[in-house]
C-alpha cells in the first residue's frame, strides 16, 4: 500500500510537470494551429536561465521571475519571426519550423550556457514529508501546488476576463473574430508569451527535483504533446488530465514493470486510446465540410 | 520528355558524373550517405506527396531493416543480403499490421502516433540488449558482392563499392516510385491527398490505399537502413531514433516534396550541410536549426521548386 502510495505521489509530480507542458501546446494550438515541438525549449530555458541568474548572485525568487520574463520574450519572438511569416503553411512546414526552433534554441542554451547539469535549492528544504508510509519532497507539493494555481488562473482568465474571450474567439473562428473586432494578431503575441510563461514557470518548478542541462527540452516536448494528444488536442481540461494519466502510467510501469519501458508504457497506451478514441479523451468528434 | 525521363536521367547523371569532381576518396562516402538517405526519402514523398499522410517514425523502419541485417546472419546464418530483403518484407508485414489501425487519425494524431510506433521500436532496439546488444550498437557482416565484383576484375574500394551500389538501389527506387506516381494506384492516392471524401466518393478504397502507400514506404525506408547497416558495418539504435524519423521528413520537405528530385535534392543537402557545419564547431546546432526554419518560411515550396523559378526568372 505505502509502495502504491509511492508510486502515485511521483507519478503525479512528473504528471504535473506534463500536464502544464501540454496546457503550454494546447495554448498556442487553439491561438495559431501550431504544434510547437519548441515548448520543451522553454522549460529548459526557466530552469537554465534561474540557475545562472542565481550564480551571478540574484535571489532565487527574482532569478525565477526574470527566467520567466525572457522566456516569454522569447516565446514572442518565435511567433513574430518564425510562426507569422509562415501562416497558411501546410502542417508539416509548420511541424519542421518550430523543430528547427527547438534545435536553434538548445544552440543557442548550449553557446549562452554549458553543457552541465545544474540545479539550485528547493525552496522550502529537502526534508521529505510522510503521507500514509509514503514520503515526497516539498518540492514536490510546490510543483503541484503550481499547476493548480496555473490552471485555475487559467480557466479564470478565459472565463472571466475579456481578453480571454477574444482569446477564445480567435481559436474558434480567426476570420469571425477578427471581424468583430479583436486584434488577431496581438492574441497570438499574448498566446506565445503565455504559453512559454507557463512552460518556464514548470522549468522553474521542477528543477530542484529533476536538475536541468540544455539538452532536456525534445523529451519534455514529446511527453508534452503527447499528454496534449491523449487528453485531446486544444482542450486545457484534456490537458490537463492527459498530463497526470501519462505521469501516473509511467510511475506504475516503472514501479512495477519494467522501469526500461516507461516511456514504451506511455506510448502504447496513446496508441491504444488513439485506437479507441481517434481524437483523444475529451476531444470532440468533428464533422468536415466539403 | 516526360517529368519521368527526365528525373530518372538527372539523377543517373549526377551519381556517374559526380565522382570526376571528387578530390578524395571520402567524397564517395559522403556520396553514398546522400543515396541511402536519398533512397528513404523517396519513400517518404510516396506516403507525404502521393497520399497525403504524416509519419513522424519512419526511422522505426529503417532500424527494422538494419538491424535485420545484422540479427539474421549471426542468429540463422541467413547471407546479408537475403537478411535486408528479409527485413523489408518484415517492415511491410509491420508496417500493415500497424497501418490499419494508425492511418485512421489525421493531421497531428497521425504525427503522434507514428511518432510513439517509432519511439517504441528504437527503444526496444535499446534495451533488449540479450539480442541486439543495447545501446551501444552491433556489429553488421560484409555483403561480400565486392569480393566477387574483385573476381571478376572490377577492383573498387569500399567506399567506392558502396557509392555505386547505393546510387543504383537509389535510381531504382525512383524509378519505382515514378511509375507509381503515373498508374491508376498513384492517381487513386494524388486524388486521396486531394480531398478524402472527394476521393471516396468516386469510389475510391481510402482506407487501402493509404494502408499500401505506408506499407510501400515502410519498404523503402527499411532498404535504406540495411543499405546504411551494411557499408557501415555496424549499427546503433540510434538509426531508429525520433531525431533520425525528422530529418528523414525534413528532408522530404525541404528540397522540395512535390517532386522525387525535389526529395533527392532535400536529402544531398542536409546530408552535407552537417559535415560542412562542422567547421563552425559549436555553432552547428544554431546554423541548422537556422536553416530549417528559414527555407520553410521563405521556400514554401522547398529549395528546388524556389531554385528553378528564380532561375526562370518567374514571379511566384
Amino acid at each position: 500500500m505505502a509502495e502504491l502510495m509511492q508510486f502515485l505521489l511521483s507519478g503525479l509530480t512528473v504528471g504535473a510537470v506534463y500536464a502544464l507542458v501540454a496546457l503550454g501546446f494546447t495554448i498556442i494550438y487553439n491561438a495559431s494551429d501550431v504544434v510547437n515541438f519548441a515548448q520543451g525549449e522553454f522549460v529548459m530555458l526557466g530552469g537554465m536561465i534561474t540557475v545562472f541568474a542565481n550564480m551571478a548572485g540574484l535571489p532565487i525568487p527574482l532569478a525565477a521571475l526574470i527566467a520567466i520574463a525572457v522566456t516569454a520574450a522569447a516565446g514572442v519572438a518565435l511567433n513574430k519571426l518564425a510562426i507569422e511569416p509562415a501562416r497558411g503553411a501546410p502542417v508539416v512546414s509548420l511541424i519542421i519550423i518550430t523543430i528547427g526552433a527547438s534545435i536553434f534554441i538548445r544552440g543557442v542554451a548550449q553557446l549562452v550556457f554549458d553543457k552541465q547539469l545544474h540545479r539550485f535549492p528547493a525552496f522550502t528544504g529537502d526534508t521529505p514529508i510522510q503521507v500514509m508510509g509514503a514520503t515526497i519532497l516539498p518540492q514536490a507539493l510546490w510543483v503541484l501546488f503550481g499547476a493548480l494555481v496555473v490552471f485555475a488562473g487559467l480557466w479564470a482568465f478565459f472565463t472571466k476576463t475579456l481578453t480571454g474571450k477574444a482569446v477564445l474567439a480567435t481559436s474558434n473562428n480567426r476570420l469571425a473574430a477578427q471581424l468583430v473586432g479583436i486584434n488577431v494578431n496581438w492574441v497570438m503575441t499574448l498566446s506565445f508569451a503565455l504559453s512559454a510563461a507557463i512552460g518556464a514557470l514548470a522549468g522553474v518548478l521542477v528543477t530542484p527535483i529533476t536538475n536541468t542541462s540544455y539538452d532536456v527540452g525534445i523529451a519534455l516536448a514529446l511527453k508534452g504533446f503527447a499528454a496534449a494528444m491523449l487528453g485531446g488536442m486544444g482542450n486545457p481540461v484534456g490537458a490537463l488530465v492527459g498530463g497526470l494519466l501519462l505521469g501516473l502510467i509511467e510511475a506504475l510501469t516503472a514501479g512495477y514493470i519494467s522501469s526500461v519501458y516507461k516511456d514504451a508504457a506511455a506510448f502504447v497506451v496513446i496508441l491504444l486510446v488513439l485506437f479507441f478514441m481517434p481524437r483523444g479523451i475529451f476531444g470532440k468528434s468533428s464533422t468536415d465540410r466539403v | 520528355m516526360t517529368t519521368k525521363r527526365v528525373t530518372l536521367l538527372v539523377l543517373a547523371i549526377l551519381v556517374i558524373i559526380s565522382p570526376f569532381f571528387f578530390p578524395s576518396n571520402f567524397y564517395y562516402r559522403i556520396g553514398s550517405l546522400i543515396f541511402v538517405n536519398g533512397l528513404s526519402v523517396i519513400g517518404l514523398v510516396i506516403l507525404i506527396v502521393y497520399a497525403g499522410q504524416i509519419s513522424l517514425g519512419h526511422a522505426g523502419f529503417a532500424g527494422i531493416g538494419g538491424y535485420a541485417c545484422a540479427l539474421l546472419p549471426a542468429h540463422l546464418g541467413l547471407h546479408p543480403g537475403l537478411a535486408a530483403i528479409v527485413g523489408a518484407v518484415l517492415s511491410g508485414g509491420i508496417a500493415w499490421l500497424v497501418g490499419r489501425p494508425i492511418l485512421r487519425l489525421r493531421g497531428h494524431y497521425l504525427a503522434i502516433a507514428t511518432l510513439g510506433f517509432g519511439i517504441l521500436v528504437s527503444m526496444v532496439l535499446a534495451n533488449e540488449a540479450w539480442l541486439t546488444k543495447g545501446p551501444d550498437g552491433i556489429e553488421v557482416p560484409d555483403l561480400g558482392l565486392r569480393d566477387v565484383l574483385e573476381l571478376v576484375g572490377i577492383d573498387l574500394s569500399n567506399s567506392q563499392f558502396w557509392y555505386w551500389f547505393s546510387g543504383l538501389v537509389m535510381v531504382l527506387g525512383a524509378w519505382v516510385a515514378l511509375n507509381l506516381y503515373d498508374s491508376p494506384t498513384g492517381r487513386a492516392l494524388r486524388a486521396l491527398h486531394g480531398s478524402e471524401i472527394a476521393a471516396r466518393t468516386v469510389g475510391i478504397d481510402v482506407t487501402r490505399l493509404k494502408l499500401q502507400a505506408f506499407v510501400i514506404s515502410a519498404v523503402y525506408a527499411s532498404l535504406a537502413g540495411s543499405l546504411l547497416a551494411l557499408q557501415n558495418k555496424f549499427i546503433t539504435p540510434d538509426v531508429a531514433g525520433f531525431m533520425h524519423s525528422i530529418e528523414m521528413v525534413t528532408m522530404a520537405v525541404l528540397g522540395g516534396a512535390a517532386s522525387v528530385l525535389g526529395a533527392f535534392f532535400g536529402a544531398a543537402i542536409l546530408t552535407t550541410l552537417p559535415q560542412v557545419l562542422t567547421i563552425f564547431q559549436e555553432y552547428e546546432q544554431i546554423l541548422l536549426g537556422l536553416v530549417m526554419m528559414l527555407v520553410m518560411i521563405f521556400m514554401r515550396d522547398g529549395l528546388l521548386p524556389s531554385i528553378l523559378r528564380a532561375i526562370r526568372g518567374k514571379d511566384k
